[in-house]
């Protein structure tokens, strides 16, 4: 991608778009990997609470997988988890 | 047009009424205190409509009005010396950030040692953080200059400051022509921005963090700005000197066409200065003044220009650059100078620090000196000072 | 805030934010907040708007302590939060006022005659009271659930409100970032953090501790604290406890 010359920035370095950092992906600065197992999972959602990263997705109120977009292996999840629902393992990439 | 007897805080101070800016938030210092105190009582007497933020510090003064700024208001404040030197983090934060703005700034010298009179010490150690710099000569400038200022600054997205000096011009009462309430509204018109932090609907990010893959493009935008700063200034000046037949440009010239020495200067002192003139004038010496009185941007090219027939300047600096290679003033013009076909012999005066006054008759020296230097081509000093003891 | 959350051309911001130096977003607040209220006196802005300022405890406790206790003397209708992790972070781990006595940090280090920091941490939560602000809170990321309500309150009442919020540092406490909740659950237990507010004036508990929980239980799950448990340095931690005792003495006859 080429990035813009100084003419065809906008004024002030302002940022015009919400939100945009999703497209930032940070996951890869992970080392650590959890691992979500769905049947000893209740949906508690502890893990959702938790998580600085905002990366426990959810639907109806329910669990559905952990995004790794963004999830940086912290294992607070894991940590927090009542169901030891979650577990970590090294990522090899 | 209304004249009043004022002083040059008072008509500061009048200028920011007229004005109605939205959001003043202010520190009180010395010689700059009256501006705020006025301004406090016209928010008190319900003269304006401004809030008036009576912040703890300067530093907070200036980031209260970069975040009133920011949230698309109409922001000014007011300081002097110390008070500008505590805000300069904040100076460089407003000008990056684009955020127009004016100070009601009056001259005083730096401490230490301390000292509550005028120099330009203040104001020149700010040069380089992106305001756009305007010098009066008397309170009619001051005035002018203030509401021309609001446009100025609107118009090229750099925040301003308007400079007067320390108790000469602050506390001397003078008669002002004074614009109406409305024409000064029509004048400044509305404050429209194209984006702000309290537009509805536009989560706008404010002040990201900025690394090496943009923060150049972005400095070299505002240098540009900077640049198209002069024909701002040159079509503001020209529609207030439409209504008001008081014209400004960058600087004045003063028996500057058939001059062949010339003396330049900003401030109160080009008035002391024109007294001299007509003095060495009639000694038959053909002196003539440069009263310069945009300092940023520097408009070089226009001041080389204008002394194309000179053979020999002297520039008066009331501040230095401690580089020892003279003030901020002598500096800038030896270097706008440089590429030039004729090089006139240059010399450069530091007077006034402290508030150390200055005589015509002391530029009456200077202008012979300078005459001396011109006819021998000889030059014995080429930085000296005026007024201090040996 | 800026340097993890705004790095251009990106933003994680989807609500207006600004951002212009380390020790003053209390005054740029105010700012914000000025121009609101212009706007709304002269009929151009009609809807309420929340505004909030975050700041570390070094922007909060330290360099920024003058612009927040004259934005907050000055009543401006304004939330700060304080993100106190105890130290300079974004600067490598240094020492700030709101650092436990006893840390080390790198320049409060642990060395062969000063045992880390020498004195005791600021108690920012109560001078924020006696500023005489309608509402001011301390809550840790461990009671989440205390911790929002906390700030939709202070989000609902009218002028200054503060809160800070514990919120403790893998690398700079020196634990591994899985405890990070455990580390804030224990400081509230060992009344190291109480959880509380202050509400026109009165204190009030919002979590009353249930275990049993020393300092020495907290600090030795910290690296920050290694060297204190060895030879005279453990004295260092009876002080610790100490003063943690008399303040959570002082807390309790305060709200009761
Ligand atoms: C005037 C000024 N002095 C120093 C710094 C360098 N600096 C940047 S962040 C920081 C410390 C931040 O500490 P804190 O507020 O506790 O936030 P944290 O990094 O822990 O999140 C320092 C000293 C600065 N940016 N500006
Ligand atoms: S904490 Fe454990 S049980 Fe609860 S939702 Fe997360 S994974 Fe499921
Ligand atoms: S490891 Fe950390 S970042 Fe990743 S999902 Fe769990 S809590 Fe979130």
């Amino acid at each position: 991608m080429t990035k813009p010359g100084w003419r065809d920035l906008a004024i002030g370095a302002i940022l015009e778009k919400g939100g945009t950092a999703l497209e930032f992906k940070t996951g890869d600065w992970r080392t650590y990997k959890p691992i979500w197992s769905q049947e000893k999972c209740t949906s508690c959602l502890f893990c959702f609470i938790y998580c600085p990263d905002f990366c426990i997705e959810i639907e109806d109120g329910k669990m559905i997988g952990i995004n790794y977009d963004y999830c940086k292996g912290c294992g607070i999840c894991k940590e927090i988890c009542p169901k030891q629902a979650i577990e970590m393992i090294l990522e090899r990439r | 047009m209304p004249i009043k007897a004022l002083t040059g805080n008072e008509a500061m101070a009048e200028a920011m009424r007229q004005i109605n800016p939205d959001v003043v938030a202010a520190y009180p210092i010395t010689p700059a205190t009256e501006v705020v105190q006025l301004f406090a009582q016209f928010v008190a007497d319900g003269k304006v409509d401004t809030e008036f933020v009576a912040v703890e510090s300067e530093h907070s003064a200036l980031s209260a009005c970069i975040g009133a700024a920011a949230a698309g208001g109409r922001v000014m404040t007011s300081t002097a010396s110390q008070g500008l030197a505590l805000m300069h983090e904040m100076l460089y934060i407003a000008s990056g950030l684009r955020l127009p703005m004016v100070i009601c700034e009056v001259n005083r010298s730096m401490s230490a040692p301390i000292n509550i009179h005028c120099d330009h010490s203040d104001t020149m150690g700010s040069r380089e953080s992106g305001w756009i710099q305007i010098f009066s000569e008397d309170s009619q400038e001051a005035y002018d200059s203030v509401i021309q200022a609001i446009r100025i600054s609107e118009q090229a997205f750099l925040p301003c400051m308007v400079s007067l000096d320390g108790f000469i011009i602050s506390h001397c009462m003078q008669g002002i022509n004074e614009l109406t309430d409305t024409e000064v509204q029509e004048f400044i018109g509305e404050h429209k921005t194209p984006y702000s932090l309290l537009m509805d609907g536009h989560p706008f990010t404010i002040g990201a963090l900025d690394l090496q893959d943009y923060f150049f493009e972005h400095k070299r935008a505002q240098i540009e700005a900077m640049e198209n700063v002069l024909p701002i200034i040159k079509s503001v000046g020209k529609e207030f000197s439409k209504r008001t037949k008081r014209g400004y440009g960058f600087f004045e010239e003063y028996m500057l066409g058939d001059a062949d020495i010339c003396l330049i200067a900003l401030g109160s002192c080009a008035g002391t200065a024109k007294v001299a003139i007509q003095e060495l004038r009639d000694k038959g010496i053909k002196a003539g003044l440069l009263k310069l009185r945009v300092m940023r941007p520097f408009p070089y090219k226009e001041i080389v220009s204008a002394l194309f027939n000179i053979k020999a300047i002297a520039v008066l600096d009331r501040s230095t650059s401690m580089s020892t290679m003279g003030g901020p003033v002598f500096i800038e013009l030896r270097s706008a100078l440089y590429d030039n076909p004729v090089h006139p012999l240059m010399v450069n005066y530091i007077y006034g620090l402290g508030g150390r006054d200055i005589f015509p008759r002391d530029i009456v020296e200077v202008g012979q000196k300078l005459e001396n230097i011109k006819r021998t081509g000889k030059i014995e000093k080429m930085i000296d000072y005026i007024g201090v003891r040996e | 805030m800026e340097v993890v959350s705004t790095i251009f051309p990106y933003t994680a911001w989807n609500v207006p934010y600004i951002h212009s130096a380390f020790e003053n977003s209390a005054a740029t607040i105010s700012g914000v907040e000025a121009a609101y209220k212009a706007f709304k006196k002269k009929g151009k802005i009609k809807k309420k708007l929340n505004f909030i300022a975050f700041g570390g405890d070094g922007g909060t406790y330290d360099i920024g302590f003058q612009s927040l206790s004259g934005a907050m003397e000055r009543g401006h209708d304004i939330l700060y939060v304080c993100y106190d992790n105890e130290v300079y972070m974004n600067t490598g781990i240094q020492r700030s006022s709101a650092t436990p006595m006893g840390a080390h940090t790198t320049t409060s280090p642990a060395g062969r005659v000063i045992p880390g920091k020498t004195q005791f941490r600021k108690d920012l939560t109560e001078i924020m009271t006696a500023h005489d602000i309608p509402y001011v809170a301390q809550a840790a990321p461990s009671h989440w659930l205390d911790l929002t309500r906390k700030v939709e309150k202070a989000l609902s009442i009218k002028g200054p409100t503060f809160i800070n919020i514990l919120s403790p540092c893998p690398l700079g406490w020196r634990y591994p970032p899985s405890q990070t909740i455990e580390i804030s659950k224990l400081a509230v237990e060992s009344r190291f953090w109480p959880l509380y507010e202050v509400e026109n004036g009165k204190h009030k508990l919002t979590y009353k501790p249930k275990k049993e929980v020393s300092m020495e239980d907290w600090m030795k799950l910290q690296g920050r604290f290694r060297h204190l448990f060895t030879g005279k340095n453990k004295n260092v931690i009876k002080d610790c406890q100490k003063q943690v005792d008399r303040k959570w003495e002082k807390l309790w006859t305060l709200q009761s």
